[in-house]
């Protein structure tokens, strides 16, 4: 196969509107796979953003979770998805667990460093003001460690979208299956509109994350620091 | 339990031979990244334009998800699809993805003075980069090369889908076989192997830092 001919398979595939349509149709394909990574991010942020700020606020128990965290990124999804799917059953379950074990690290981490790197002047201008544990958190760190907080979200999200594709090998659908189809049908067209298409949602998500840290992060925080000083 | 070690006792050759391909197969890309990310990443450090293009070039390229990268570079590149070039190609081009971020945050965390009393010293341009600038910025390079070298110790396996994946084809056995034993040897093999190669780095980091350790003790 040259290259002429992928380009113009390419073409055709995309180009052809019954490549979109019906029950493997590639929109239906984008929807399963949004849900799938819309599902994996807030059970993951579940988990994640509460230990992450609790670790954060109280400074203990730090060592044990971050290290936890830091090898759940060293196991394989694909071994966590298949042994799931063997030891439970083949349904969404398994492929829930894996990408939520994909997520939950770099959201910890993320929410954790964003607590501690919070300045101190200002917690203890918050004491000094008088709010209470629970006031300092959500009207203090909090605000202060939403860019970075977010950013974890941000790069969670990226890796469950681009890994949510492993869930075509249990049997369930998303942009996964136009993909591993292809490695036996070598209908390549189809597995390029599946990666590009794959690339095209994460970056997708990724600005709606940008347009939200527009809208929550504080401009005291996001870069308006001159006004501050002065004052 | 006992079937993992029947299983180990019975296939252990073929284990290891995945194991062996694992290791390179996680280690090459991570040597030609960042044999491409250190020219990259100087070219880029201090031009706001140069690596804002860089940084987002790298960030689609990270959201390109594996599988696709093994199925789609081989019919650009002409070679074989089932081959360990075909892996550690598609490795490079994420690990490289990855690294060209630390490396340009750790060049441009070297202070402007230490750079000019450098220069006053003598040194040219390369000499600056590779006796000054590149020890400086080792702290920073080496953290984004331990989530690279766990990132893809994890991420070899995916290559199992295509028939080459090291410890990852245990796990396509296991899915084949309905069979426990070749997954948990996998992810165990795995897990510890991400965690010997991170630990290397770390010891490799305090190797090369050693002025990190004397600021600390004082």
């Amino acid at each position: 196969m040259n290259d002429d001919n992928i380009v113009v398979g390419f073409v055709e595939y995309v180009g052809d509107p019954a490549s979109w349509t019906g029950q493997d149709g590639l929109l239906w394909r984008i929807l399963e796979h949004s849900v799938y990574t819309v599902l994996a991010l807030a059970m993951a942020a579940l988990i994640a953003l509460p230990v992450g700020l609790l670790i954060g606020h109280t400074n203990r128990g730090s060592f044990l979770a971050l290290n936890i965290a830091n090898a759940g990124r060293a196991l394989p999804t694909l071994g966590v998805l298949i042994l799931v799917a063997l030891a439970t059953s083949i349904d969404i379950r398994p492929v829930m667990v894996a990408l939520v074990l994909l997520g939950v690290p770099p959201i910890l981490a993320s929410t954790y460093a964003g607590i501690r790197n919070v300045d101190p002047d200002a917690v203890d201008a918050a004491v000094g003001m008088g709010m209470t544990g629970r006031e300092i958190l959500w009207r203090v760190e909090v605000p202060i460690a939403l860019p970075l907080i977010i950013s974890g979200l941000r790069a969670a999200t990226l890796q469950i979208v681009s890994t949510a594709t492993i869930a075509a090998i249990v049997a369930l659908g998303g942009l996964g299956r136009p993909l591993l189809d292809s490695i036996a049908t070598r209908e390549y067209a189809q597995a390029m509109a599946a990666a590009l298409l794959v690339a095209a949602l994460a970056i997708a998500f990724d600005l709606v994350f940008a347009a939200l840290t527009r809208v929550v992060v504080s401009p005291g925080v996001s870069g308006r620091r001159v006004a501050r000083s002065r004052g | 339990m006992t079937e993992v070690l029947d299983y180990v006792s019975q296939s252990g050759d073929t284990v290891l031979s995945y194991l062996g391909e694992h290791i390179i197969m996680s280690i090459v890309p991570i040597g030609l990244a960042l044999c491409f990310a250190i020219p990259l990443g100087w070219w880029a450090a201090r031009r706001p334009v140069l690596t804002s293009v860089l940084l987002s070039m790298g960030g689609i390229a990270y959201s390109v998800p594996s599988i696709a990268l093994f199925i789609v570079l081989p019919l650009v590149f002409g070679y074989q699809i089932i081959s360990l070039t075909n892996i550690i190609v598609a490795l490079t081009i994420y690990s490289t993805a990855l690294l060209v971020r630390n490396v340009i945050d750790g060049l441009e965390s070297v202070p402007d003075d230490v750079r000019l009393s450098a220069t006053a010293l003598g040194y040219g341009h390369l000499g600056r980069l590779l006796s000054v600038e590149l020890p400086v910025a080792v702290p920073v390079i080496a953290a984004g090369l331990r989530v690279v070298t766990v990132t893809n110790v994890s991420m070899v396996s995916v290559g199992a889908l295509i028939g080459k994946g090291g410890l990852g084809n245990l796990f396509m056995e296991g899915l084949r076989s309905d069979y426990m034993a070749p997954i948990i040897v996998g992810l165990v093999l795995s897990v510890l192997l991400a965690l010997s190669l991170d630990g290397l780095l770390v010891m490799g980091q305090r190797w090369l830092t050693p002025w990190v350790r004397v600021r600390a003790g004082r």
